[in-house]
């Protein structure tokens, strides 16, 4: 009988109600008292050096009250990089600065070079067209193609940097010499060359920021579309506007989507802090949908060749990569963390592969800057290493499912340590191997090729075995491996005197569940109806300090701080308790909303002891204090390892190319599952994603660095029917092991194994077909593409 | 992107060479282009609107004339700003050599797009150039030659009153002689 209320409760989003009948407040519906509105014009070349701006033309404009440019902001900082990384060689990274607004030259289409403020916004665009028109910017040659960046010393994204590179990585340089040797030994080496295409994230609400100045008290507001408002408060304060952070205020009120792309600070979020000061006025901003495609973190975008040693029968005995991974033209927060440590240190995948070494070269190209992305280096390499996988099967000749069970760990080898770093603490990956085998009915598919051949289509299966690491992270090894933050989280728990409760949680919803997820962890805890609790988020003067929410963290961190928080609750209860009950504190017991005194039948009730420590009339005000109210701060050991198997089933039209996804089956291990309607929603989600960057999604600039795919008559998103019906399983949970709740964390998981899956499916269905000169089709695999490889 | 042609044109080079250096000719020939002034010295400024797919602009730019060889080959190079549609720019590279029937207009066309026609216009900005580039050299041959058929006579002949010899020249022969 599955449990209607408390952990593993299906228990439907609230959120939604708001969300669905369009009483979500989002930062651009809310509307202040004398607000202005600003613009940003933006660069429409890659690359180019500023040579004038006369902005006198724009400044006589009816109703524009400012006009800012990158003067304004070169002596304040600049938006920092939240990873160092070290090259091969031990230098730092090259790490140029990145201004509020352009300085000196743009880089990318889409680079804001200067800023209008108007009364109203269609005055402020106005002027933006006017102020660009008097704007001299002598074009310079572009960078964009990233082999072309590397080889072309001459062509320089940032004059400091001769040739284009962030860093040289090498993970983990110390084992490259036997990793060469073992790969020299091995019987065979696949060998295959991918790109992982770019993609805009394109979150259905645009990036949107709100400025406000309170001069009576020097107070700044930013309302902002963020997924995680103290980092931002951390950004702008400290790295560049030097505000003390007790004098700025971050609210990310109800976000509609993020998928990384608002985890980063953006310089419209200090401009409009700036004009609001300047101003005195609230200063408005929400970026128009071309805006989102020419400015937000793109994500992806890798080069990756990829070498598989083995033996004839398929042990994997040594993986080598070598990748160029795009930043853009500027370092976007997390973008030297993507490419590195949330790539390389995964490249063993769920393997017992005992030599993996993986180069990753960074390169500024003249683009947008890149990012992480749902699933952030995690999807890179995973399709690597699933398509090598599929590549070594087809090359010799080795059964798919069977070269996996070869050379999947077992669950006695928990906790391992892999080749690349990391340690995986549980896991069953047969499990979720077997249970993907039979809901996919494997056994039925040979009778589903033929039915599909009957209509002239080309039926393929594809696996994907996937592994991730999540639930980011524990500090001290993200600091060694050079995060310049901490990657904690915290939460308050605060009982209110009729019993209520508020949870000030240190992440943010943009769309996951919390406000519904956590509350089923409180009531399940304290025993109380789900619909006492009451989340809050997204707001740094009410939440404690967190680190929001990405890497799919947010149950995994953050939800263990509320569940630490918990215990103290109930700590404090026994507490109360035992002086109203006249017991031992040792002696007092908590289960299902009551306090009792253990093998008696007295008792309080939650709600009554909530009411006592506020209305402390008889309560032991000498050793303890009122209230009932704790934080805690929750800092995990290690990252979580959720893991899968995914099948995919395609149909493949010989005649015109089209591949359509007529089945996909997810099985995966999240550990304990909190709310599975909410985590098959997570997963539905993920697998669209990948299903998109796998068969519709790709993100083209031209030879001059023009971005050629800046609307969706151009960027393909997936529809609805792109994507099959999934079936979904998580019933092969191996709880985490260091992290109270046992959760692995399931946001990203679906985008992370699909896309491979999907690749792997077309091939198979073209080698079936006969057409088997095609090893590879790289992402996405149009129509286009596949007809071309089926005729070229 | 990138394109040529050639064109057999039924006028001396001398002819072709004085057609390509005229402002009004330009303006005539350029698809819709409603002024232009200035000189082959000192290059030429021009007004054009155009409908890209979705954007409708009218771009304003300069227009220069490199790499003369005296009635052999010309580089004519363009740019043109389009407020928010973003910009346009190319160059030809104009070649002339004498052949029995008059000239062979030869001419390598580069063209790039900028800003919002770039992000817009992308998939039809390929064609949209060649059909530019047709519209333009169609019309140039027409302005030297006069038409080839009765029917499109409309485009060149001024008046309904021209006699049939004149509506035999192109409009361009008639300025010149």
């Amino acid at each position: 009988m599955p449990k209607d209320t408390g952990i593993g409760a299906s228990t439907k989003r609230r959120e939604d109600l708001r969300f669905l009948t369009g009483r979500g407040v989002y930062t651009d519906d809310l509307s202040l008292f004398g607000q202005a509105h600003a613009v940003m014009v933006r660069s429409s070349v890659a690359h180019g050096r500023i040579v004038s701006i006369d902005t006198a033309a724009a400044e006589a404009m009816p109703g524009v009250l400012a006009v800012f440019t990158g003067e304004d902001f070169k002596d304040v900082g600049g938006n920092p990089a939240g990873w160092l990384i070290n090259s091969r060689d031990g230098t730092p990274m090259r790490e140029p600065k990145r201004p509020v607004l352009a300085h000196g030259k743009v880089r990318h289409v889409g680079d804001a070079y200067a800023a209008v403020i108007a009364e109203t916004y269609a005055q402020a665009k106005d002027a933006a067209q006017v102020l660009a028109d008097a704007t001299v910017i002598e074009e310079l040659p572009a960078v964009v193609d990233m082999r072309a960046a590397v080889a072309n010393a001459a062509n320089r994204v940032h004059d400091e940097i001769p040739d284009n590179l962030c860093f040289d990585w090498g993970w983990i340089e110390d084992n490259r010499a036997a990793v060469d040797a073992a790969m020299k030994a091995a019987p065979h080496v696949v060998t295959l060359e991918l790109t992982n295409n770019r993609l805009v994230p394109n979150a259905m609400e645009p990036r949107a920021s709100i400025g406000e100045y309170f001069p009576g008290t020097g107070d700044y507001k930013l309302t902002t579309t963020s997924q995680n408002p103290h980092l931002t408060r951390l950004l702008v304060c400290a790295f560049v506007m030097g505000i003390p952070e007790n004098k700025l205020q971050v609210v990310a009120p109800d976000v509609g989507g993020g998928f990384g792309s608002k985890i980063y600070h953006y310089g419209e979020e200090a401009l409009v802090l700036a004009a609001a000061k300047r101003l005195g006025r609230p200063v408005r901003w929400t970026a128009e949908r071309t805006e989102s495609f020419l400015s937000d973190a793109h994500g992806r975008d890798h080069v990756t060749k990829i070498e598989l040693g083995c033996t004839k029968e398929g042990d994997i005995l040594a993986i080598r990569t070598e990748t160029l991974a795009n930043v853009g033209a500027y370092l976007s927060n997390f973008s030297t963390a993507t490419p590195t440590f949330l790539h390389g240190t995964l490249m063993a995948g769920p393997y017992k592969v005992p030599h993996v070494y993986v180069n990753v070269k960074t390169v500024f190209t003249n683009t947008a800057p890149v990012d992480a992305y749902r699933g952030a280096g995690r999807p890179e390499a995973t399709y690597s290493i699933e398509r090598a996988v599929d590549k070594m099967c087809r090359e010799l000749n080795l059964d798919p499912f069977e070269v996996r069970r070869r050379n999947l760990l077992t669950p006695d080898q928990f906790p391992y340590t892999t080749p690349v770093g990391l340690v995986y603490d549980t896991g069953n990956y047969q499990a979720t191997l077997d249970k993907a085998i039979e809901l996919a009915d494997v056994s039925g598919f040979e009778a589903r090729v033929a039915e599909s051949a009957k209509r002239g289509k080309l039926r393929g299966m594809g696996l994907s075995t996937w592994i991730e690491a999540c639930g980011i992270a524990p500090s001290h090894l993200v600091g060694v491996l050079g995060s310049r933050v901490g990657l904690y989280d915290a939460a308050t728990v605060r009982v209110n005197a009729t019993g209520t409760i508020s949870v000030m949680t240190g992440a943010h919803s943009h769309g996951q569940g919390h406000e519904t997820v956590f509350p089923q962890i409180v009531a399940e805890k304290l025993g109380i109806p789900e619909s006492s609790v009451e989340i809050v988020h997204g707001d740094t003067a009410k939440i404690p300090f967190g680190m929001g929410s990405y890497g799919s963290r947010s149950l995994a961190v953050a939800g263990s701080a509320m569940d630490r928080a918990l215990d103290k609750i109930i700590a404090k209860g026994k507490k109360i308790a035992a002086h109203m009950l006249e017991a031992a504190e040792g002696d007092i017991t908590f289960a299902d909303g009551k306090f009792s005194v253990a093998g008696t039948d007295k008792a309080k009730s939650f709600g009554e002891i909530a009411f006592s420590a506020y209305v402390p009339h008889n309560y032991p005000l000498e050793t303890l204090e009122p209230g009932l109210e704790e934080t805690a701060f929750y800092d995990p050991a290690n990252f979580t390892y959720p893991a899968g198997a995914y099948i995919c089933e395609v149909e493949v039209d010989a005649e015109t190319g089209k591949v359509d996804v007529v089945a996909f089956t997810a099985a995966d291990d999240f550990g304990n599952v909190m709310n599975p309607l909410i985590v098959e929603g997570q997963v539905h989600g993920g697998v669209g994603q990948g299903i998109g960057q796998a068969l519709c999604e790709n993100t083209s600039y031209d030879e001059n660095g023009q971005l050629l795919t800046g609307s969706y008559m151009d960027y393909a998103m997936p529809r609805a029917d792109d994507v099959p019906f999934y079936t979904v399983d998580h019933s092969c949970a191996t709880p985490c092991t260091h992290n109270p709740l046992g959760v692995k964390g399931c946001g990203e998981a679906g985008a992370i194994g699909s896309p491979p899956a999907v690749v792997n499916a077309v091939i198979d269905a073209l080698h079936r077909g006969g057409i088997t000169h095609v090893a590879h089709i790289d992402m996405p695999v149009s129509p286009n593409r596949v007809w071309q490889a089926i005729n070229g | 992107m990138q394109m040529s042609d050639t064109r057999e044109i039924k006028a001396a080079p001398s002819e072709v060479w004085a057609a390509i250096l005229n402002p009004e000719v330009l303006k005539e020939c350029i698809p819709g282009c409603t002024e232009v002034t200035g000189n082959p010295d000192d290059g030429f400024e021009a007004v054009v609107t155009q409908k890209v797919g979705p954007v409708k602009a009218t771009f304003k730019g300069a227009v220069t004339l490199s790499d003369i060889i005296e009635g052999q080959a010309v580089t004519i190079s363009g740019e043109g700003k389009g407020g928010p549609a973003g910009f346009a720019k190319g160059g030809a590279v104009v070649r002339l050599e004498p052949i029995a029937e008059g000239t062979r207009l030869s001419y390598q066309v580069e063209a790039n797009v900028g800003g919002k026609l770039a992000q817009l216009g992308s998939r039809i900005i390929d064609g949209f150039a060649k059909k530019m580039a047709d519209d333009f050299f169609n019309r140039f041959q027409a302005a030297v030659e006069g038409p080839q058929t009765p029917d499109e006579s409309a485009e060149s002949a001024d008046g309904d009153e021209a006699d049939s010899a004149d509506k035999k020249k192109g409009w361009f022969k008639r300025l010149i002689s």
